[in-house]
């Protein structure tokens, strides 16, 4: 059963991959990193018990710390001028719709 | 099976990384590439090198580049030379790299040299020399101690060059500018504030057990210094740099990054004076291994101090540069 | 006896949270806009760790494993809406909205509906 839960989380893995490297827009790749370290947390805790290392848990938590604190970070300088929709995010969200 | 996996989504990532120019998109792909070369050590089974990677590599050095990012721009410029012959070189270099291999021990073969050099002794006698169950610990800070000491020059040598180029002087006129355009999340993110408020003491704890508990897991100063860190970058993030800084001082910080390295340095020099070798920390106290403990508990402090402060420092400078180019601009503007 | 119940729950309870990551991982692929994908995350995600962790759970009797695995879904349970809230509220100051039907097409919906 672990294995099945490898699998999936491997899975989700790729897809969150696609939807980081395929934007369109900056939210998305941060929304995509975001659910890609929560999946890490998962792979990493289910692989501990598959390799019977429970230690591997302290490594989840530190994971679910740094998630959280890179999204934050991202977002810390949302309101700059920088971060407003470019150019080329409406042209790739007109490509997209 | 699972690391073949991973190691292919760590090319297509890098690839990826590669071929954008969004300077943004490309730090969160930085940010999976940790995550995902940490996994990959997990599957390796080298817990401690995963737990650096992820506190360093998916956490502070994300930080720090969106930082940059602030000072320099999103986009990244076209480059303007051709860049056949940067391909020529890296392919010449990959053949040798390749080819260099072939003369290398299989991967986890037993009679590779580096299994028959010094790791059996550290692996039969680390716990009659040193003591204590994490054998990582005892080579990083007691057999391989001189090593770790010049890592955490380093680290200081690199809070040092930040602190050389990017540090404002603060001219009282300039204070109560600079402060004025104090840029917390606050008013705008009332959940966040709150969630985060809640949870930065935990951080901090949790930093302290890594801290502490090196000894017996994996942990030690390098990541417990990177944790504290991101949990006082984190209320800087969201309450704002001159609130930060009414709570961190920053020449005390400056000072305790000095400490650390001091700390480690002045380990070794009491062994030194006690007779045995340079940071041999048997000198330390009657019995040898209790001498080993308290070394490494004192070194381990003293990576830890200099880590967590020069991580801050760096921080902090950058933050500090962009606030005084904020207020230029907003000077230039009232001027016109 | 009692091993198979906890054996059995903890399959079922793993099955469940891979389902539902596989669910939310097709949504954050195929839905239109981000406002969207992002619900598909957020939900599977938290509910999906819930899961999978109350599964780990149930197949270790250790007190201190399961004391770490509480941290972990507590900080997910905290972290993970609170990360969903902060990024949807970052986008829609930044002027990205969430994509609506055009109002012609919603009639058209509703006339060859009815």
């Amino acid at each position: 059963m672990l294995t099945a839960a490898i699998i999936a989380i491997l899975v989700v893995m790729i897809m969150a991959i696609t939807r980081a490297i395929m934007g369109p827009t900056l939210y998305d790749r941060i929304l995509a990193v975001n659910m890609f370290g929560t999946k890490t947390v998962l792979l990493i805790s289910v692989l501990g018990f598959a390799m019977g290392r429970p230690e591997f848990l302290d490594i989840a938590i530190v994971y679910a710390l740094i998630n959280f604190i890179s999204v934050i970070a991202v977002l810390r300088h949302s309101d700059k001028s920088i971060f407003k929709t470019t150019q080329a995010d409406k042209k790739s969200m007109q490509r997209h719709s | 099976m699972t690391s073949v996996f991973l190691l292919a989504f760590l090319v297509v990532i890098a690839v990826a990384i590669v071929r954008m120019r969004d300077l943004l998109a490309v730090s969160m792909l930085l940010g999976i590439y940790g995550l995902l070369s940490a996994s990959f050590f997990v599957t390796m089974d080298a817990v401690d090198v995963a737990f650096t990677e992820a506190s360093v590599g998916a956490g502070i050095s994300t930080l720090l580049m969106l930082a940059a990012i602030t000072l320099t721009g999103r986009s990244e410029h076209p480059t303007r030379h051709k860049p056949v012959l940067a391909l020529f070189v890296v392919l010449i270099t990959g053949c040798l790299l390749i080819y260099g291999t072939l003369d290398m021990p299989y991967f986890g073969s037993a009679d590779a040299p580096i299994h028959l050099h010094v790791a059996p002794h550290y692996i039969n006698n680390s716990m009659q020399e040193i003591g204590i169950p994490n054998i990582v610990t005892s080579v990083l800070a007691s057999y391989r101690g001189f090593d770790t000491f010049g890592e955490v020059v380093v680290i200081f040598t690199a809070g040092m060059g930040v602190l050389a180029l990017l540090s404002v002087v603060r001219r009282a006129e300039n204070i109560t500018k600079i402060d004025s355009i104090n840029d917390s999340m606050h008013a705008e993110y009332l959940i966040l504030r709150i969630v985060v408020k809640a949870l930065i003491p935990f951080i901090l704890l949790y930093a302290l057990y890594v801290q502490f508990h090196g000894d017996f897991g994996p942990g030690g100063g390098f990541q417990a210094g990177v944790i504290f860190a991101a949990a006082i970058i984190l209320y800087a993030m969201l309450f704002g740099m001159s609130t930060a800084r009414r709570v961190i001082n920053q020449s005390v910080i400056q000072f305790f990054a000095a400490i650390g390295v001091l700390l480690y340095g002045s380990v070794g020099v009491v062994a030194l004076i006690n007779g045995k070798s340079f940071l041999d920390y048997s000198a330390l106290s009657a019995d040898p291994v209790a001498g080993q403990h308290l070394g490494i508990l004192l070194v381990e402090l003293g990576v830890g101090l200099t880590v967590a402060s020069v991580m801050v420092i760096i921080f902090f400078n950058f933050e500090g540069r962009r606030d005084v180019l904020q207020s230029q601009e907003n000077n230039h503007k009232g001027d016109n | 006896m009692m091993d198979i119940i906890m054996n059995i729950s903890s399959a079922v309870f793993l099955l469940i949270g891979s389902f539902l990551c596989v669910s939310g991982g097709v949504g954050i692929l195929r839905f239109p806009d981000l406002f969207t994908r992002m619900h598909a995350a957020g939900v599977t995600d938290t509910l999906a760790s819930a899961m999978i962790l109350t599964g780990l759970m149930l197949q270790n009797p250790d007190g201190l494993v399961i004391l770490k695995l509480i941290i972990i879904l507590l900080m997910t349970l905290f972290i993970s809406p609170t990360a969903s809230h902060a990024l949807a509220r970052a986008a829609m100051i930044n002027g990205l909205k969430p994509m609506l039907d055009k109002p012609a097409d919603h009639e058209g919906g509703m006339s060859s509906k009815t």
